[in-house]
Formats: C-alpha cells, structure tokens, sequence
C-alpha cells in the first residue's frame, strides 16, 4: 500500500479525520459521539497516516510514546472522578463550572474531561497495537525513511513470506 | 444546558443528597489509588528506575488502605459507595462487606510481596516492557473484582484484570511465554464470554444488576427453573476462571512459562478471584439453585482435588508441579462452597486467604530454588539445604504449609472443610480432602527430598549459572520471610482470621447488612 | 421478533462454536470474535425488543414515554464490544507472534512448553 496517490493524500486526510474526531469528543456528551468513537477515528487517522509512510513517521509526528497517551488519559479520568470529593459528592460525579470567554459561556466539566482522558487512552492504546502490527511486516528502513524507493520495498515482499516458509519447513 | 435551571425533571429522589462520610471512600480507594498509579507509570515509562519504588510504595499504601478499609467493616457493618452521585439500583454501586475486604488485604499483602520480589526478578527490559504498571492495574482488577456491587462491574474487572494479566504474560516474549499465552487468553476469554451470557440472561430474568438488589428479588421469584440454567452457567464460568476440574487444562499449559514473580501473582490472585465470584453468586445470590447443584459441584470438586494431587506427584518441573498444587486447593475451597453451609463457607474462605500467601511464597521458593541451583527439574537440582539452611527451612515451613499440616495455616481451612463434610455425612468428599492431601504431601516431600536433602547431582553440565549465583538479598528474603511468618502466624494464632471467616460466611447467608448498606432506607422500589 | 432473534443468536453460536472446535487458531480467534458478536445480539435482545424511541423524558414529563428503548442494555453492549474489541486487537497480535515465533498455526503443535515426552521425576536417589 505505498502508491502515490496514498501518499498524496495521507497527510490532509490525517489532519482532517483528527480534526473530525474531536469534533465527535465534543460533540458527544448530548449527542451521539463521545471519547470512545473520536479516539478510534483519531486512531485510524494515525493507522492511514502509517500506512503512507511507515511506522516510525507515525512515532515521530506523534512526539511521545502512544503508551504515554494511554497512561495520561487514564490518569486524567481517575483525576476527573476523584474532584469530586472536594465537594462532598460521590465518586465520579460530575461537576460543571461555566466560565466565560469574550462573553460566550464554555460549559466545563469533570464529566468532559473524563471523555478526553478516554479518548486519549483509546488513541494511545489503539495506535500501540496498529503499530505492533505494521512494524512486524515492514523492514526497518522503510521506518527510518518516510519515502522508500520501490528498490528497497523489494525485501519487504521477501520477509513477508519468510515465517509461511519457515512453518513449511518445520512441518 | 447552559445552566441548571432548564432541568424539567425533578431527579433528588434518584439522587444522593448528603455528603458521603470520607470513611466511604475507602471503598473505592484500592481501585483508585492502583489505576491512578499505573497510569502514572505509563506516563513516566522512559525512567524504568523510579517504577520499581513508586510501585512498591504504592503496594504498600494499598495494604494500609485494604487494612483501613477491612477496620471500618468490621466495626461499622458493610460499606457502600455508589459512582455518579445516582442512588443503586441506577448507579453503580461498590460495596465491600467482610468477605471482600478480607479478600482484598490479603490480595495486597501478595501484590507487594510480589512487588518487592519483582524489583530483583524484573530487569530493566522487563520494566521498560511495563511489569510495573501492568502490575498496578491486575491489583486495580483484582481490588475492583472484591469490593464492586453490581455483576456487570465486576464482569468489567475480570477484563481488567485479564488484560493486564495478557501483558504480564508475555513479558519477555519468548516463543514458550507466547505459546502458553495463546491457550490461557483464548480459554479465559470463553470463560469471561459465558460469564457475560450469563450477565445477559441475570437482566433478561431481573432486570437488575446490582447484587443488593438481585438477593431481595431472588427470594421474591417464585419460578426457580430458568434460575437453575442460570446459576450452572455461572458456576461453570467461574470455575473455568477458578481452574476446577472438567476446564482447568489452561493452568498447567501457561503458569509455568512467565517470569516467576509473575506466576506467583497469578497462582495467588486469579484463580482465587474465581472463587470469590462463585461465593458471591452461588452462595449469596442464589443459594437454592446452589443446593440443586451441590452434587455436581461436589464432583466437579473432588475430580479437582484428584487430578490436582496427582498431577503434581508426577511432574518432574517444579513450576508446573506448583500449578497442580493450586489445582488441588481450588478443589477444597469448591468443596467447601458444594456443602454450603456456613461452617463449610467460613472453611473455603480461609482456605482462599491461606491460598492466596501459601501458593504465591511456593512459586517464590520454586524460583528462588532454580536460582540457586541453576534448574527447573526435580531430576537435576539438589544440595539446596547446603547451599542455603534457612530458605531449606522457610521452604519446608510453607511445603508443610501447602500440605496442610500442622503448624502451618493450611491446617485450619482443611480442618473445618473436613469437619463440614462429615457433619452432613458427605463421608466421601472428606475422603478426597484426606487423600487429596495425602498425596501432595508425598509430591512436596519428594520436593525437599530431591531438591534440598539430596547432594548435588556430579554429572551436571550447566553449573556456570548456578556456581556464580549472588546471594539472597532483602527484596528476596523480605516476601519470602514476610509470607512464611504470615502462615507460621495463621497457623500458630488461627482465632482473629477464623473469626473474620465466620462472619464473612455469616454475611454472605445473611445478607440483610450488605443489602442495608446498599439501600439505607429499605429495599428498592 | 424475539423468537427470529434467539434464532439468529442460536445460529451465531453454532457457527462461533464450530470454529472454535478447529485446531487453527486463526479460526478459533474468528470463533471467539463470532461468539462475542452473538452475546452482544443475545444483551441486545434480553432489555426487550421494541421500536426505536430513545429514551429520553419528553419536556414537561417525569416519566419516559410508553415503548421507549431501555438504555441499559444499550450501554452493557457498549461496554461488552468495547472489551471483545481490545480484546480481539491484542489476540490477533498474539496469533501473529505465535505463528512467527512457533512457525505454526496448529494448536496440536504447540508443545514448546508442554513438551510431549516429559520425564518423571527420578524415583529415587
């Protein structure tokens, strides 16, 4: 999967569908939506963005590790249900605060903050497994370089095959 | 929704109005504070060095807080915290009576022995690999598991805890670790799927999840045969998490191929989690369609016992003989829950606590054993007394201590299970407790023979490993010493925790406090 | 209509359970995937069936409208799927590493750590 047209295409249809999934995150706590379905969205952007141009461009534009992001949304949702005790209410129960900006009221809560803690760990952990998977079938050059000549995606082919004919000769 | 006042609904009856006292919060404290910290881990995953003291650190505060929390049981009746400020049945509701919190010290009790021997057996690949927070968040399942109220939550900690428990068991990532990782997630996964079946069927009858809730309509149902079908899909569910007999075959194939810190975590926590289940459901939950099955139970139990003791004596691995001794205790406490009684349950809850610290320290010693002499087989390791008197010693402690002799803690829970069987004339099932133990101690003691009594085999070609071994050190004779005083100290002072059994038995056949706790002013509408 | 749907979940299962008696273990995996798609039909199903009215209170009322969905099981699917599909992600890695590691997908060959000839302990010193 490494044609022009893909890789063309790739970096503003990444940006479009991140854009898209925390629209949905935002979207989500009156409507449907929500940090499950925008961190999937989110996820398989990266997943496309991947498939483009190798899994260590993906580990490069994303800064930090996805395992990183997994483990910050987890601590920011345990964070989100554990403000509630300041206030005297149980565990998770959620609170707003409605600030304004330039006169517009932002409804803030604990509950939205929890979602984004989701998202995040939907998106680390969810990029983690889609990398595992793609790096095992792609040489390690092709991670370095975002942009492979076809005469380096020929050992790519040849790996590929490499554990059938391994099973082939053990059995 | 900008602002509070467009709510058409008045929603106070639905809701909690008075604070909760801080005291409640104990209850989801463990669980908190084990996710909290894992996810702290993750985050700071590039500096492996600080894991291993934040995790310790963290695994002791869970004891104090289990220790806090099993306090305010005892004395101040069960306690209830519900999420989201909506009152249960609507909210999901954590209750931890004296059985869970009884569970989940004990739990954390391993979880830091397990912790500290883990900061020796752990190398930093293993670490950056994350063993630390994946340990974090198996203490945060295996907490969630003992102190939820509601079945469908603690359907969510089993899945908690299987997945971290995935990742701990391929830490390494070497082809046996895989291979034994590929048949324990598969049938596990099964087992958590009929559990979910039988979630689905539990609504489908009741229309109601929470446990409380569920014990105040079972007794209302006045057509028992669905709940029947019911309860032998949840009996077969747990016991497939508990490794009982017609489905214990993925224990044997994947206990042995971890680290061996990992492996003691799970031979002391996981299959005990199953139990626990299966007290809650069968015995609190439907108690009659327990009476109905007890035959079955009772079978399954003594199948389990047997083919436990067995399978031990003929393993020549001592990591798989170790796991066939887990076996043979989970027949036990599932004979205990086939008779049923209160007596019976106070001895199955015993046994689980003596479980969870005696399997644990043995997969310890195992581990320690190989380390000294170099090997995981009966047939070429030897001389260990020599080499070390006082692991000899502590090892023969907690052999005698899964053996069930006195005077070690596995005394009592056999004991009073044997006193149970007799009592309602169940002659053979306390034959199988008997021979069961028989042959594990003929197993163990062949153990120490091989292991520890006899010299070291001359004709052994891999000794490098074993002539440059370093000396124990305090992360290792800290668990090890710290479990083999705790069932030294069962066995020698038995009173507080037999007491703590009884009245964990009492509420799970009584269970008008835990259903108080829950709905503070009667039953629910 | 709940008779059609315990037929479908009946068939679900009878096609999760026949692949999961393979000894491949990609189609014990899809097994194990089919059976966890049947349970969330079977969840589906136990909330009772009913036309599709959301459950939320109209204005003005305290109660929901007669014949709305239940949310409830709405939401343990939810649940269940998000599980079974982290689930199923990490299996099939697992699978891929198996078949890499092993060089099989045969579950009768995988004998690495339970070894077929196994000794017995030694008898006797």
């Amino acid at each position: 999967m490494n044609t022009l047209i893909l890789r063309t295409v790739a970096p503003g249809l990444t940006a479009l569908m991140l854009l898209f999934s925390i629209f949905v995150l935002l979207r989500g706590h009156n409507e449907p939506g929500g940090g499950f379905i925008g961190g999937l969205i989110a996820a398989s952007a990266l997943a496309i963005y991947g498939i483009a141009f190798g899994v260590g461009a993906v580990r490069r534009a994303m800064r930090f590790h996805p395992m990183t992001i997994a483990g910050a949304g987890l601590f920011m949702s345990t964070i989100s249900g554990l403000v509630s005790i300041l206030f005297g209410v149980p565990f998770m129960t959620g609170l707003w605060i409605y600030p304004s900006f330039l006169g517009a009221e932002v409804p803030l809560s604990t509950v939205m903050s929890f979602d984004l803690g989701v998202y995040l760990v939907v998106l680390g952990s969810i990029v983690s497994i889609a990398l595992a998977l793609e790096q095992d079938s792609e040489p390690e050059e092709q991670a370095v370089a975002p942009l492979p000549s076809p005469a380096e995606l020929r050992p790519e082919v040849k790996k590929r095959r490499d554990p059938r004919r391994r099973a082939k000769e053990s059995r | 929704m900008a602002t509070a006042q467009s709510v058409p609904v008045d929603l106070s009856a639905a809701l909690v109005l008075s604070p909760p006292p801080l005291g409640d919060w104990l209850v989801v404290a463990p669980v908190v504070l084990m996710i909290g910290l894992g996810a702290l881990l993750m985050m700071v995953r590039k500096s492996v060095r600080l894991h291993g003291a934040i995790a310790v650190a963290g695994l002791a505060a869970l004891v104090v807080v289990d220790a806090a929390l099993l306090w305010r049981v005892s004395t101040h009746g069960p306690v209830t915290m519900v999420m989201g400020r909506w009152l249960p049945p609507f909210g999901i509701a954590f209750t931890a009576d004296i059985l869970g919190s009884v569970m989940a010290l004990v739990s954390a009790i391993v979880g830091l022995a397990a912790g500290f021997f883990g900061l020796r057996d752990i190398d930093a690949a293993g670490r950056r690999y994350g063993f630390f927070p994946f340990l974090m968040l198996l203490m945060a399942g295996v907490s969630g598991a003992f102190l939820t109220g509601d079945i469908f939550n603690l359907y969510v900690w089993f899945e908690v805890l299987l997945i971290s428990s995935f990742g701990l068991l391929i830490l390494g990532s070497e082809p046996e670790q895989i291979e034994g990782a590929m048949k324990y997630a598969l049938l596990n996964l099964i087992g958590t799927t009929l559990f979910l079946i039988a979630v689905g069927y539990l609504y489908a009858i009741f229309g109601t999840l929470n446990m409380a809730d569920l014990v105040g309509r079972a007794t209302l149902m006045s057509e028992r045969a669905p709940l029947t079908t019911l309860t032998a899909l949840f009996i077969l569910a747990f016991a497939m998490k508990a490794a009982a007999f017609p489905v214990n075959f993925w224990l044997p194939a994947s206990y042995h191929t971890p680290r061996i810190v990992v492996s003691a975590l799970f031979g002391g926590l996981l299959t005990k989690v199953g139990i626990y289940s299966l007290l809650r459901v069968a015995i609190m939950l439907l108690p009659v369609e327990r009476e109905q099955l007890s035959i079955a139970i009772a079978v399954s139990a003594v199948l389990t016992m047997m083919v436990g003791a067995l399978g031990a004596l003929a393993q020549s691995d001592t990591r798989r003989l170790v796991g066939y001794v887990v076996i043979a205790g989970i027949g036990n406490m599932m004979a205990g829950i086939a008779i049923g009684t209160p007596a019976a349950v106070s001895g199955a809850v015993l046994y689980a606590v003596h479980s969870m610290v005696t399997m644990t320290a043995l997969y310890l010693v195992v581990g320690e054993a190989a380390r000294l002499g170099g090997s995981w087989s009966l047939a070429t390791l030897g001389g260990l007394y020599r080499r070390s008197p006082w692991f000899a010693s502590a090892s023969f402690l907690l052999m005698l201590a899964a053996a069930g002799l006195p005077p070690m803690s596995g005394l009592w829970p056999k004991v009073a299970l044997l006193k149970a069987a007799i009592d309602i004339g169940a002659w053979w099932l306390a034959g199988a407790i008997l021979g069961s133990a028989f042959i594990l101690t003929l197993a163990l003691a062949r153990v120490l023979l091989l292991a520890y009594w006899r010299p070291r085999p001359q004709t052994r070609i891999d000794a490098p490993t074993a002539v440059v071994a370093p000396a124990a050190d305090w992360r290792i004779i800290l668990p090890l010493g710290g479990l083999t005083v705790l069932t030294l100290g069962f066995g020698l002072f038995p009173e507080p925790l037999l007491q703590l059994a009884q009245a964990a038995a009492e509420g799970l056949a009584n269970p008008q406090a835990y259903i108080h706790s829950v709905f503070p002013g009667g039953a629910a509408p | 209509m709940e008779v059609l749907f315990a037929v479908l979940i009946g068939c679900f299962f009878g096609a999760a359970i026949y692949l999961m008696l393979s000894k491949h273990t990609v189609r014990i995996l899809l097994g194990v995937a089919l059976l966890g798609n049947g349970v969330n039909l079977l969840l589906f199903t136990t909330g009772r069936l009913v036309r599709e009215v959301p459950p939320i209170i109209p204005a003005g009322l305290d109660t929901l409208a007669p014949g709305t969905a239940n949310p409830l099981p709405q939401a343990l699917i939810l649940t269940a799927i998000v599980i079974s599909f982290s689930f199923f992600a990490f299996l099939l890695v697992l699978t891929y590493r198996a078949y890499q590691e092993l060089g099989t997908d045969d579950s009768d060959d995988m004998r690495l750590a339970e070894p077929r000839d196994e000794p017995l302990p030694p008898m006797g010193y």
